[in-house]
């Protein structure tokens, strides 16, 4: 082999230290020097240093050794519900602690021992190796090309076009048959993201997700947010067996002063001062829950897309280019708050043919 | 077939068996006495690839208890808070993992933070490829395959936290499924094929499922393979010094040295990975609570790789287009798709577009000391700069509440200082390169200080320079003065040539990476140096005799006066 131990090439130990010249360079304008004189550690040196370190690495193994059965003695014997109180971490699972801790430290242990065990008694002169080149000769070169163009001449691939031509139409086609199977993915998205569970029959009440009992107006006060949804949708979600439903008919109810309403997106949709929202962010769909009551501000919590509540839930700020829909709302005979039908745009994220 | 040997170990007859038939010796021979050079910037990709395995490891034990179903159940763990609680069977079985299954917790942890070391180990290990230039010719393929594995790592690890179906995971699928939508014609499909229909469905976590424990870790581990196979085969690249030339390899043998090096290596990231996620925790999804589309938990955060996209969609401006009844939501596609998209790409063609500016086709196995190359490393810094910006402004709601300002002013702010602060950082970042590299020049010329004064035989005190050792020196002229393309523009005849325009540009360009630099000094100086050194030292010398109480100075004089002008 070509590779050189410096340690051969007949520096020696103990004379002074050769002035270093700096006639050596390479073709690209750097000044090259030698190899500098290896330093002896004094594990090399001395037999009781070499000794102590083969203790001291022995020692980490061995250390690890006993954290490892120790892990199994805390898998074994520690409760696995039990949570102990330590400084800084606080409360934690006394479990989790042992067997990671033990684990941990064990292959720590390891992982130090071998390093050390590199460092101090392994070899550490530097050996020099020469890089092979990486371009073939040009004799491999030519004689691959050669042995192409007999592969191509052989195989009639480049003299019969008709067959090439037709294997390349197969083998184009080929992939397509395969990209068809996924179609069953999914189900045809047809109209469903623009119908939402208040269109299922009109007038629905609305149920307040806080208490789980049908929205009255004089529920809200001035200033109040209610989460809602619309009645029975826990039983539909039980049937679809999804949370598709809930996805889309989330709304929030607030209540303001009905002379701070600047606007509704359609005549009379509001209340006595009351607004029904989606809660879905026409963004990318986040579920909002932040309601500032002196501005009417909407705030997503995602990407802080804000909107006007008490101006047709414009979007006043961040990413979100489209108002939050609004859902019109009435009252019935007995005196509960009804959506009167279903939003009148697709509510959430916008999507190609939403228009 | 030879019996000159015959072996009495076990060890030694198997091995026999197996070279009668793979000749496994002819390779073993050629590689066990490989050398590996030494620096600690190397441990980075270690780092990444063990914490990939400790990933496979600790994920192939997490897949023994999770359940990727979306089907409701009622909890009844022993998590008392959530007793009761309708969820997914995917989070009841994470919630079992954590709680009922003896270090399962522990795994969990471990295969989180494992997950943020990866994806964090590769991001620094590219830097280090990047400000070195590792990444040049013959080993821009596995630059390729490098930005690919970054790539993939994030996809994998988002993919891993959104399995439990916490209401943290949850969002994050939700903010997915918004992003499908707005693919421009196809996007409603795409977003009814991998949810099954509408969002959430019932069929996306087991599709994700596969995805994330099947299809990308198998094609991670066959790139990291090729990756690690290229460095094999083509040898690493290694830090000027003493010795380092571009056709040797200086370092210490696979086999033991590197072997023992590298496997305690592992260990000691698995060790730290273990103790970290024994006394740590993270993503304690029991707190979030089950997924549902209408709620939030407020002021969550994605885990820190997504950041920056996150950033990227907070700081978009509102900008959606409405035409012939369709939607383009510019306010996510650029941010979400067309910015990540053009961030690989440049990532990617980097090793390309420095060829093309320097037109350097050329073999390198030295590396560049990053100052040595001002603007490759300025690029870089402006590039992480940018990135780090869009990071920043994924927190744009923390720091509005940290400062007490509004919103909308941190939010405007930042989409300005996006782009005014990664120039800055260009410029700021080329002055400190070239300013070391001076300091480089002046280092070999006067040594460096040492601090100790000697007091001269008429009185005068004067400070101790010390000359660099071999190992200093040989690193800082390592460096190469890269010329200025000058390619041609017109040709013999006064007339411009074929490709005038674009070889005016290269020469442009080449010129503005390249000219400014500061040359290092020539032998000659260098010479001059050292004789001056020893010059002084057998001054010092002297004075030492005199002064019996300077003992055993290794350092030399300085004496600021007519050297000054060797100074380039
Ligand atoms: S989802 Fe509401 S701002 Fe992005």
């Amino acid at each position: 082999m070509s590779d050189t131990t410096h340690g051969d090439t007949g520096h020696g130990h103990g004379h002074e230290v050769e002035p270093i010249t700096y006639t050596q360079s390479d073709e690209r304008g750097r000044i090259l020097l030698g190899l500098d004189e290896h330093r002896s550690r004094r594990t090399d040196t001395s037999q009781r240093a070499a000794k102590r370190a083969e203790r001291q690495i022995a020692g980490m193994f061995t250390f690890a050794a006993i954290c490892f059965v120790a892990a199994i003695a805390a898998y074994l014997l520690v409760p696995k519900h039990d949570i102990v109180w330590v400084p800084v971490l606080g409360n934690v699972s006394a479990s989790n602690l042992s067997l990671g801790g033990l684990i941990g430290l064990g292959t720590l242990l390891i992982g130090v021992g071998a390093i050390q065990w590199a460092r101090a008694l392994m070899p550490d002169e530097e050996v020099i190796q020469e890089r092979h080149e990486l371009r073939g000769s040009d004799e491999a070169r030519e004689d691959t090309i050669e042995q192409f163009r007999r592969g191509a001449q052989e195989s009639g691939f480049m003299s019969r076009p008709i067959i090439r031509r037709s294997l390349l139409g197969a083998m184009a086609l080929f992939p397509l048959p395969i990209a068809f199977l996924l179609g069953d993915l999914g189900t045809a998205p047809d109209d469903k993201l623009r119908h939402t569970a208040w269109g299922n029959k009109p007038r629905t009440r609305i149920l307040n997700q806080g208490s789980g009992q049908m929205v009255r107006p004089e529920d809200l006060a001035v200033g109040g947010l209610i989460n809602a949804i619309p009645v029975g949708l826990t039983e539909l979600e039980e049937q679809e067996g999804s949370q598709n439903a809930r996805a889309k008919a989330a709304i929030i109810l607030v209540r303001m002063n009905p002379d701070e309403i600047k606007s509704t997106q359609g005549p009379n949709w509001d209340y006595e001062g009351i607004v029904a929202y989606s809660k879905i962010c026409t963004h990318v769909g986040c579920p909002i829950s932040l309601y500032q009551q002196r501005t009417h501000s909407l705030l997503c919590p995602c990407h802080q897309s804000t909107f006007d509540l008490s101006d047709s839930g414009r979007a006043v700020f961040g990413p979100a280019a489209r108002h939050m829909p609004q859902l019109q709302l009435d009252v019935d005979s007995e005196g509960y708050l009804v959506a009167v039908g279903d939003f009148a745009e697709p509510v959430g994220p916008s999507f190609w043919e939403r228009g | 077939m030879s019996t000159s040997t015959q072996p009495s170990t076990p060890v030694g007859k198997t091995a026999r068996w197996v070279d009668d038939r793979y000749t496994t010796s002819n390779a073993l021979r050629r590689n066990l006495g490989k050398v590996f050079p030494d620096h600690w910037s190397f441990m980075l990709g270690e780092v990444a690839l063990y914490s990939f395995v400790i990933l496979l490891l600790s994920g192939t034990y997490l897949t023994l208890f999770f359940k990727p179903s979306m089907v409701d159940v009622i909890y009844n763990g022993t998590y008392v808070p959530l007793k009761g609680v309708k969820m997914t069977e995917a989070y009841a079985s994470s919630l079992d993992i954590s709680f009922d299954v003896r270090g399962g917790l522990l795994m969990r942890q471990i295969h989180h933070w494992a997950a943020l070391f990866f994806v964090g180990a590769m991001t620094i290990h590219m830097f280090r490829v990047f400000f070195t230039g590792a990444f040049r010719k013959p080993r821009e393929v596995n630059w390729v395959i490098g930005t690919v594995l970054v790539l993939l790592g994030i996809v994998e690890g988002f993919a891993g936290y959104s399995l439990p179906d916490d209401l943290l995971s949850g969002t994050g699928l939700r903010i997915t499924q918004g992003i499908a939508s707005a693919i421009p014609i196809v996007g409603t499909y795409v977003s009814f094929g991998l949810f099954g229909g509408e969002f959430p469905g019932t069929d996306f976590l087991p599709r994700l499922y596969a995805i994330h424990i099947l299809l990308i870790p198998g094609i991670i581990l066959a790139l990291v393979t090729a990756h690690l196979l290229m460095v094999w085969y083509q040898k690493h690249t290694q830090w000027p010094g003493p010795g380092r030339t571009e056709n040797n390899v200086v370092g210490y043998r696979f086999f033991p040295v590197y072997m023992a090096k590298a496997g305690g290596f592992f260990f000691i990231v698995f060790g730290v990975t273990t103790l970290i996620s024994a006394f740590v925790t993270i993503n304690p999804v029991w707190m979030f609570g089950p997924y549902t589309p209408d709620q939030v938990s407020a002021g969550s955060q994605p885990d820190w790789y997504m950041g920056f996209l996150d950033g990227a969609v907070r700081v978009m401006p509102n900008l959606e287009l409405v035409f012939w009844h369709h939607t383009l939501s510019l306010n996510l596609i650029v941010p979400a798709v067309v910015l990540p998209g053009i961030m690989t790409l440049l990532l990617g063609a980097y090793p390309w577009i420095e060829q093309f500016v320097t037109g350097d086709k050329r073999e390198h196995h030295l590396l560049d000391r990053p100052r040595n190359t001002p603007t490759r490393t300025a690029l870089g810094v402006t590039a992480i700069t940018f990135y780090l910006m869009l990071w920043v402004s994924g927190a744009n709601d923390i720091i509005a509440t940290t400062f007490e300002s509004s919103i909308n002013a941190i939010t405007i702010s930042l989409r300005i200082l996006l782009f005014v602060v990664p120039p800055i950082a260009f410029t700021i970042t080329k002055r400190i390169c070239l300013s070391l590299q001076r300091r480089d020049n002046d280092k070999l010329l006067h040594g460096h200080e040492t601090g100790r004064l000697l007091r001269l035989p008429h009185g005068e005190f004067v400070e101790i320079h010390a000359p660099l050792t071999q190992k200093e020196q040989a690193e800082i002229l390592g460096k190469v003065d890269m010329p200025v393309l000058a390619l041609e523009t017109v040709d013999a005849n006064g007339v411009a040539a074929p490709w005038a325009l674009v070889n005016n540009l290269r020469n442009r360009l080449s010129s503005w990476f390249y000219a400014i630099n500061v040359a290092k000094p020539s032998p000659a100086e260098l010479e001059a140096a050292a004789g001056h050194f020893s010059h002084v030292s057998a001054v010092e010398l002297e004075a030492t005799h005199r002064h019996r109480e300077f003992e055993a100075l290794g350092g030399v004089l300085h004496q600021p006066s007519e050297d000054e002008s060797v100074n380039h």
